[in-house]
């Protein structure tokens, strides 16, 4: 039988990984620079890399853009503070106690179903269209993705293992603490990634309501002035504040959750 | 009676401590005196739909005594060892068993969020129980292993956790369900001399379902077949110790045990 040539993969024939990951972004880059400099895109659909990087100099340098970021990121905090307190509090009555499901369970799993976008005007009614409703809107986005995975975990701990904990002299407070939710603590991580994600997602669009400042803000006046280049230079910052969002509740699920064999193995 | 034999190594304060306390785990349970036999279990039944899993079985064990319950699959052995454990209260007859009982079951349960010296000593209290909790974890050979998470543990070091775990509490009745039902059969040899020195070491009761004739031979002082509810068969293991398979009257016994499981042709064939 003929045998196959068994050659030892050359490790210097292939580029880092991350370098490879590069090549995508790179491309699109070029291919961007290539139609917005030729005309094949114009100016008026897409900004040309040049006039947007300026724009975006721009901004630095006169502290529009810091003072804009800063106002969203405070509301955001605020926001998912407030609304992750407020899911974790739901999720912990109705999980844990009979009466707490009763009452909480079914009213959460029907307003969930409403998608919160629908609820500005509501809120606007019951709020007027100051700060306020611009964090409530973040907090109804937040409440929901967190309570409800929260919940579903709580519920789906390993009853095997309540069960033995509770042969080895753990009572109900015991168990809570020890097994019930630390086991619930993967599903918890899992509606905190959802909530980061949604809670950029309304503010978005509750910044771009009535708003005099924060990111919506910007890009909802540079769309009223046709100004593009700032309008790119909005999405990108969106996209850097949801990729770092994202990273931040990467690194505290992996200092929480430590046990879990990916981590370990990592 | 025997029972004075095997009695754990328990003081005074223990003992009265055991008598004053009721169990909460059912009415009909109540804590055994340092006289009586370890488990005392009388008319014993259980229905599950119309279904009588246990109809009436009485067992005792002495103290120290190691009782084996073989029975084929559903024929309720381990719901009678969790209804001794006080894992189900819902059942008729009454049953006397000691306060201090432990499991171990066929899969480890570890809670996979503590390092595995913090499973040992769940349930148990402050710096004393951190110390034992070592102590017990050296004495089944995990000397290494104290600060380990239990996903990294293979099935044998995750079983002798569970072990551990059990006998940190010295218990007087140990319950073991089908403990190396999921191991490998190398693994599994090593467990049951392990099992045999622990058990030598702190002599508690031990009562182990098995679907394992040759285990339960190995291991038991008492061999019992439970088959549709009732005990059928319960004979002394009157061998001699090492007991080894290739031994005339442990294939004896192995006939008898699997004849009265409903398997005779296995067993001629083992003879030939």
């Amino acid at each position: 039988m003929p045998r196959l040539p068994q050659t030892p993969q050359n490790p210097r024939r292939s580029a880092p990984k991350w370098v490879r990951r590069l090549i995508g972004p790179v491309l699109l880059f070029g291919l961007w620079l290539l139609f917005a400099n030729t005309g094949v895109i114009s100016e008026r659909t897409l900004a040309p890399p040049g006039k947007v990087w300026a724009a975006f100099t721009d901004l630095v340098r006169t502290g529009e853009l810091q003072h804009h970021i800063v106002v969203s990121l405070h509301r955001v905090v605020i926001g998912l503070v407030l609304g992750i307190a407020i899911g974790v509090v739901l999720a912990l009555a109705s999980g844990l106690f009979r009466i707490g499901e009763d009452l909480i369970d079914g009213p959460m799993q029907i307003l969930r179903s409403m998608p919160v976008l629908a609820l500005t005007g509501l809120l606007i009614v019951w709020a007027g269209i100051g700060e306020s409703v611009k964090i409530w809107m973040v907090v109804l986005g937040v409440v929901f993705p967190v309570y409800i995975n929260t919940f579903a975990a709580i519920r789906s701990v390993d009853s095997r293992l309540v069960e033995s904990s509770a042969t080895f002299g753990l009572g109900r407070v015991g168990l809570i603490r020890h097994v019930i939710l630390p086991g619930a603590l993967p599903g918890f991580f899992t509606g905190l990634r959802f909530a980061f994600a949604v809670s950029w997602l309304v503010l978005v669009v509750a910044e771009q309501t009535n708003a005099t400042s924060g990111i919506g803000y910007l890009a909802m006046n540079a769309r009223e002035f046709l100004r593009n280049d700032i309008l790119v230079v909005t999405l990108f910052v969106y996209g850097a504040l949801g990729f770092l969002s994202d990273a931040l509740v990467r690194l505290l699920e992996r200092s929480a959750l430590t046990w879990r064999p990916s981590f370990i193995a990592a | 009676m025997e029972t004075q034999l095997h009695r754990s190594l328990i003081g005074d304060d223990d003992l009265n401590r055991l008598l004053d306390e009721t169990d909460d785990a059912g009415a009909a349970v109540l804590p055994s005196t340092a006289a009586a036999p370890a488990v005392d279990a009388r008319e014993v039944a259980k229905v599950f739909g119309n279904r009588r899993v246990l109809d009436g079985v009485n067992l005792s064990l002495r103290n120290g005594e190691f009782v084996a319950i073989l029975g084929r699959s559903g024929t309720g052995k381990s719901t009678l060892l969790r209804i001794l454990g006080g894992l189900d209260p819902a059942f008729t007859g009454t049953v006397d068993v000691p306060q201090r009982r432990a499991f171990v079951f066929q899969e480890p349960r570890l809670l996979p969020w503590k390092r595995v010296v913090d499973n040992v000593r769940v349930g148990l209290r402050g710096a004393a129980g951190k110390r034992e909790a070592s102590a017990a974890l050296d004495e089944v050979g995990l000397h290494d292993h104290h600060r380990a998470w239990p996903k990294t543990l293979s099935g044998g070091e995750a079983q002798r956790v569970a072990l551990a775990r059990a006998l940190v509490r010295e218990p007087e009745l140990l319950l073991l369900d089908e403990p190396f039902g999921a191991l490998d059969a190398l693994t599994r040899i090593k467990m049951h001399v392990l099992l045999q020195t622990l058990c030598r070491r702190h002599h508690p009761a031990v009562l182990l379902v098995t679907h394992d004739v040759d285990e339960a031979i190995l291991l038991a002082d008492r061999v019992v077949v439970l088959d549709e509810g009732h005990i059928t068969l319960d004979v002394d293991v009157a061998l001699a110790s090492p007991r080894l398979r290739a031994d005339h009257a442990f294939g004896e016994l192995r006939s008898q045990l699997l004849a009265a499981l409903g398997i005779d042709e296995i067993a001629e064939g083992d003879r030939a």
